[in-house]
């Protein structure tokens, strides 16, 4: 569709963009990419014809750029600026319609019903309908944006050139634009090159990234590929990290703040700990790095707030979240700010301990029921109930976690909690058979992220034998107690 | 409610051209009825009527009234129309090329320009062959079109993006300079002051019907080709770049919209010195009334643009009689205070976003 062949140039005597070739097939949404200065807004003025280039030709559909004529070129190409001059008051409608120009040919250019529903189609498609008859003065700068948007789409053009097109844009317009723009280029087979400021945005709808550097290519790749955090790094000079879109396959990149705050000593301990009848709380002074199975805030996330709350065997609440998350608001915690269990255990049970290991410690906090142990190898002759959790184990560890030690740091704790069960010979009253958990059980492994990094969390590393061993004592405790409370 | 209704009213083209209609009319009728001598308005009309049509005869009609309407008020005032309407139309043109509402002929300094080459036409009688008595009008053209091109360039030069202000300015410096030399020429060659005053301030008293005869021919051919170019004017208001987005050849169409632009006010000023702020104000107050597409604006603007000359002519002439005032006088004292307007509310318009 789009061939760019060893194009160089720029406004004057020093070329701003140097030997650039590539290629964009038909119904691609080809994003460009680079620094400011970087020279992408003169490669979209070249391909728009608006610039001039010295050497090297820009093929569309097959033609040179030159052999076109203005009107031919607008018919195939259209362009979405980011800035657009308006000094008079034209309606919404008569700006939209300018659009079906290059298409009105012959002395009096008479204006035919098909371009009356190409404008009001279009207008229909970019939600200005309604605004048809505003002056476009009168709009807001993400409505204008989309009254340009719709007058490039009247050019009933094969190949959209767009300069930061969501530039102007409130966040739900810039997602809804850009799939609309997605959806075409698949549907209609519409031809998109943009320029992109936002990389992530960029990441999650292009098929195909350019990245340049200096005037030159860096990169013309997939995203995954162009998205790596060296080369990122190398480019914009700046420090971010790359990470997993958490819904589709796309690449992400976060920025990380310049650290200059003084790094307090933090360390959880039983100090920071609370027992009360209702809960358990711990609360920490700064958010801790968590991954946890909590009935809020659970997976991967930031927390300064734990909650583990009794409640009594019959509980039963068709929306349990919502239930846990108002108890939470009732108690003076912010849900989102805060993980929390549940656990029909007597919260003066709780066992809790610390170990200190070299340049970094860790605190153990478990209430444990066996209730309702299982067998995990013979589960399947359980009929599924869920039932408040009995064995919920926090891990918090005074250190730097990798992801891998977190992993590492469940696993160690989920061994040592089963040999513990092993060890006081706990039987699935099912199966008959030595338990290795209870149903309902729930983890949490809690870092500061600050002092010593710890890499591996296995169970003889330095860190996973302190958990283990932390893990086991608490937990066969924790089993003990709440059996001598059963036999009284 | 109200005032939506009411521009609704105003937005229906037909309803437009008929208002602007009547307004020509109107003042063409009240441009050769008032005077030393009043003409009664039904007089007029059977005057026009059979010197049209041939259809009444004007046996009956007193014979100075005839020769009061044909010989002497007529002309001028078509030639008054055929001057605003000039201005009016090129006006509103510049203004759609270059995204600037302060723009018309005379702010841009074009018009003076046109008038050094009138100037040096008349007072150093030259004449080329083949053409004679155009020579007058070509020169003027000439001298319109080479000043726009020196305006816009040297303006790019001071500021690449050429801003609305920096043009204007640009315009008056070439304005008075090009002022003070048609003075300095006037007054070489011997001639009294009123002569000065009638080439910068304009005029368009005894000209007669040989004027209209050098005029008309340009106004035409000028208006015509800015009507054919309606569409890539409303596109240019938008921006060059954006309007070749659209698909106009912007070179070619500023070129040419340019130099119909020059032809109107060239013509214009040969016959009539350089009378300001026509341009400005005119399309300034149709757009305001029926909107900004120039494919109504532009024949809306002659409509207007010639009433409205008609009307200031005949104030020129009838405020202080039998001293007759350069029509320039009326034209700048309601045109500046509609200049300084409009620069306000654009000042006012940058800041709120």
């Amino acid at each position: 569709m789009l061939n760019v062949q060893h194009v160089a140039g720029g406004y004057s005597d020093e070329y701003i963009l140097k030997d650039i070739s590539f290629e964009v097939q038909k119904g691609e949404l080809f994003g460009i990419l680079g620094p400011n200065g970087s020279g992408k807004t003169t490669l979209l003025k070249m391909i728009s014809g608006i610039l001039p280039f010295v050497s090297g030709d820009i093929y569309i559909k097959g033609r040179s750029l030159k052999e076109y004529h203005s009107k031919q070129l607008a018919q195939i190409v259209a362009v979405l600026s980011q800035h657009s001059s308006q000094s008079f008051s034209y309606t919404v409608k008569e700006t939209v319609s300018l659009g079906r120009y290059a298409h009105q040919t012959g002395w009096f250019q008479t204006w035919g019903e098909k371009d009356e529903s190409i404008v009001q189609k279009v207008m229909k498609q970019t939600g200005i309908t309604s605004l048809q008859n505003k002056t476009i003065q009168e709009l807001s700068g993400g409505e204008k944006q989309r009254v340009f948007l719709a007058q490039a789409l009247a050019q009933e053009p094969e190949i959209l050139l767009l300069d930061e097109p969501t530039n102007h844009l409130d966040l739900s317009y810039q997602k809804e634009l850009l799939d609309l723009l997605k959806n075409w280029t698949a549907e209609t087979g519409l031809t998109v090159l943009s320029i992109f400021h936002d990389l992530n945005l960029a990441g999650l709808y292009c098929d195909r990234l350019l990245l340049l550097e200096n005037g030159s290519i860096n990169i013309n790749h997939i995203p995954n590929e162009v998205l790596r955090e060296e080369r990122i790094r190398a480019v914009y000079h700046t420090d971010i990290q790359k990470h997993p879109h958490p819904r589709v396959p796309a690449p992400q990149m976060v920025l990380l703040p310049e650290k200059n705050q003084v790094k307090k000593n933090i360390q959880i301990n039983d100090g920071l700990l609370r027992v009360t009848d209702e809960f358990i709380e711990l609360i920490s002074p700064v958010p801790l790095r968590t991954m946890s199975s909590g009935v809020v805030g659970s997976g991967t996330g930031w927390h300064p707030a734990f909650v583990n709350r009794h409640v009594g065997k019959d509980y039963n609440c068709s929306d349990h979240r919502a239930e846990m998350a108002l108890f939470l608001k009732a108690n003076g915690f912010e849900p989102s700010e805060t993980v929390g269990m549940m656990t029909a255990v007597f919260l003066e049970d709780v066992t809790f301990k610390y170990f200190e290991g070299t340049g970094f410690s860790i605190f153990v906090v478990v209430t444990a029921g066996v209730g309702n142990a299982v067998d995990a190898s013979k589960s399947d002759l359980h009929t599924f109930e869920a039932v408040p959790g009995t064995i919920n184990t926090w891990i918090f560890v005074n250190g730097e976690l990798t992801e891998e030690a977190f992993i590492q740091s469940i696993m160690t704790a989920t061994e040592a909690k089963t040999k513990a069960l092993h060890d006081l010979n706990i039987h699935d009253v099912v199966t008959g058979t030595i338990a290795t958990g209870t149903s309902t059980d729930s983890i949490l492994i809690a870092a500061t992220q600050t002092g010593e990094l710890l890499e591996y969390a296995g169970t003889i590393t330095p860190l996973g034998k302190l958990i283990g061993k932390a893990v086991y004592e608490c937990t066969i405790e924790g089993i003990r107690k709440s059996q001598k409370r059963k036999r009284l | 409610m109200q005032r939506l209704s009411i521009q609704k009213f105003l937005n229906n083209k037909v309803i437009a051209y008929v208002i602007a209609g009547s307004f020509l009319l109107f003042s063409v009728l009240l441009g050769i009825s008032i005077g030393t001598v009043s003409v009664p308005i039904f007089t007029i009309i059977q005057i026009l009527l059979s010197k049209l049509f041939g259809v009444i005869s004007i046996d009956q009609i007193d014979p100075m009234f005839s020769s009061i309407v044909l010989n002497i008020r007529l002309p001028r005032v078509i030639l008054a129309g055929l001057v605003g309407a000039s201005l009016a139309i090129a006006g509103a043109a510049f203004q759609g090329l270059l995204r600037n509402p302060l723009a018309d002929p005379y702010t841009l300094g074009v018009s003076s320009g046109a008038s050094v080459g009138a100037v040096l036409t008349l007072f150093f009688q030259i004449s080329l062959p083949i053409i004679g008595s155009f020579t007058l009008p070509l020169l003027s053209i000439l001298f319109s079109w080479a000043t726009i091109f020196l305006v816009l360039a040297f303006a790019r030069k001071i500021e690449r993006s050429m801003r609305v202000e920096t043009i204007i300015l640009t315009g008056i410096i070439f304005s008075s300079f090009l002022g003070a030399f048609i003075s300095l020429m006037i007054a070489l060659t011997g001639d009294e002051l009123r002569q000065i005053i009638g080439w910068l301030l304009g005029s368009v008293s005894m000209r007669g019907w040989e004027y209209i005869r050098i005029i008309l021919p340009f106004f035409v051919l000028g208006s015509i080709i800015l009507i054919f170019n309606a569409k890539e004017l409303n596109a240019m208001s938008f921006g060059e770049e954006r309007a070749h987005h659209l698909g106009v050849n912007v070179q070619k169409r500023k070129l040419i919209i340019l130099t119909a632009g020059s032809i109107l006010t060239g013509a214009a000023v040969a016959v009539s010195g350089t009378i300001g702020f026509v341009g400005l104000v005119i399309p300034h107050l149709s757009r305001l009334l029926w909107g900004p597409d120039h494919r109504h604006l532009l024949p809306l603007s002659i409509l207007t643009g010639s009433g409205f000359l008609i009307l200031a002519d005949l104030i020129s002439r009838t405020i202080i009689s039998p001293t007759e005032l350069p029509i320039g006088v009326i034209t700048a004292l309601i045109g500046a205070p509609v200049f300084a307007l409009i620069l306000l509310q654009r000042k006012r318009m940058e800041r709120s976003g």
